[in-house]
């Protein structure tokens, strides 16, 4: 089934945070004022992002973006490797000394990461993700986690308007999602992260923390935002009181049943009610 | 003559109209007017006060459907009609990202108003564009167990399957009241 929208009503959070819990495999191809971007995930990880028409030997720009080749070395190596992948660029510019893996993958990781970043600022765009569509096999992927990239991309995010959104009420408390995959250790952050998670407890309120740890309303929504989305934390509700009676009431025309009276049923009637409903709409 | 009232709700034009008069008994009656508003002008009428659907189980007791009216502007009347409710269901137009926040809101609302059960209903599966009920239960953040069916509010078994799966949970509520 189609996933498609405009980034004005599903963010780019929304959308990396659904593909990250879903573990989607696909091509996320988002439109915004005339650009173009494409990103493509494997079971849930990031492993490619370009921005605007891939060229060829892609590698070269992004190796010199990153301050591994000078302009010169990019120009000659986008000449005379033309038609060759990034992957057979990457094995012939190691195998020749030129450059290390790790400065590959680093490289290629960090333009990634940038490209992603960027899709953060877009408040509109029409999107499309297309399940199972990867980049050809010639392309470097690096698989990255979502959930720092989240967390990252919404560090970026300086709109008070959608944090306040997402988050009005600071009365509310958090704890550790009991997600299986989600661990401490793979994600990056700050200082004031840290300080935030080290308060996390369904016994401290939002507000409760930002207090012990001198934040405004802003930094600690901003932090907690970043948490929610990355699956690290989830809300704490409210108690719910205990399951009431199904409320059975009298025909309009006729006495009405106060709630003390439904509350005085026996749960005998009560079932009894709903399993002749049951029996009812199953024969329609 | 007992009665029973189950509240069907959900953002605009999610389909909650349509849902009760798939399997009501008599012709929905819901208050209608004229959308004066532009952003939601996708129908022509909208519900202003609320659907009113009927199913009668037996001599003695008969079960209410009562829709509520899908715009911010009549929010007050949402807390009213969800007073002794047997259930709720959230009804989500699948197709409509713009509108999954939206009932996000919708849902957490109904659900501070009571510790009844609930289902949401990911309405338009038969469209292409329809996102999948799994990738609505992550949107909408529901808890694992709260379930999260795939509906066709005008067809009348799909309908039907939604509203029985609200009554299975109310059973297994019934059932962990009884135990604890």
């Amino acid at each position: 089934m189609a996933l498609k929208g405009n980034l004005r009503d599903f963010s780019t959070t929304q959308l990396l945070n659904l593909i990250n819990l879903a573990r989607k495999t696909g091509t996320l191809t988002i439109q915004h004022d005339g650009e173009s971007a494409q990103m493509s995930f494997r079971e849930g990880k990031l492993i490619y992002a370009f921005m605007g028409e891939e060229a060829e030997n892609h590698l070269a720009q992004i190796l010199h973006n990153a301050g591994k080749l000078s302009e010169e070395q990019a120009r000659i190596i986008q000449v005379r490797a033309k038609g060759t992948s990034d992957k057979q660029l990457g094995h012939m510019l190691i195998q020749r000394g030129h450059i290390t893996q790790s400065d590959i993958i680093q490289s290629v990781r960090q333009n990634v990461l940038d490209t992603v970043y960027k899709l953060f600022t877009w408040g509109e765009g029409l999107f499309r993700f297309d399940a199972n569509k990867l980049p050809s096999p010639g392309h470097i992927t690096i698989p990255i986690d979502l959930e720092s990239v989240i967390m990252e991309g919404s560090r970026r995010l300086k709109e008070w308007e959608i944090l306040q959104e997402e988050l009005p009420d600071l009365d509310i408390s958090l704890r550790f999602t009991d997600r299986p995959d989600a661990r401490l250790r793979n994600i990056n952050l700050t200082v004031e992260e840290w300080r935030v998670v080290s308060f996390v407890n369904p016994r401290n309120t939002i507000r409760q923390i930002a207090r012990a740890n001198n934040l405004s309303d802003f930094e600690i929504r901003r932090i907690v935002y970043g948490m929610l989305q990355a699956g690290l934390v989830e809300v704490v509700r409210p108690a719910r009181p205990q399951v009431q009676a199904p409320p059975v009431g009298r025909q309009a025309g006729s006495k009405q049943d106060t709630p003390k009276e439904i509350e005085q049923q026996s749960p005998a009637v009560k079932r009894s009610v709903v399993v002749r409903l049951i029996d009812r709409i199953r024969g329609l | 003559m007992q009665a029973v009232k189950m509240v069907i709700t959900g953002p605009f034009s999610a389909g909650k109209t349509q849902f009760i008069g798939s399997i009501s008994e008599i012709d929905v009656v819901s208050t209608e007017r004229k959308i004066s508003s532009t952003a939601e002008q996708i129908k022509d009428t909208t519900t202003v006060a609320m659907d009113f659907g009927r199913i009668t189980v037996g001599d003695d007791l008969v079960l209410y459907l009562f829709g509520t009216p899908g715009q911010r502007r009549f929010d007050f009347m949402w807390d009213i009609l969800s007073q002794g409710m047997l259930g709720f269901v959230v009804m989500v137009d699948s197709t409509k990202p713009e509108t999954f926040r939206e009932a996000k809101r919708v849902l957490e609302t109904f659900e501070s108003y009571a510790a009844t059960p609930y289902v949401v209903a990911a309405n338009k599966q038969d469209l292409e564009d329809a996102w999948e009920p799994e990738d609505l239960r992550i949107i909408l953040r529901l808890r694992p167990e709260v379930k999260i069916l795939p509906c066709v509010a005008n067809d009348k078994e799909s309908v039907k399957n939604v509203l029985l799966e609200l009554l299975y949970s109310i059973l297994e509520e019934l059932d962990k009241a009884e135990a604890a």
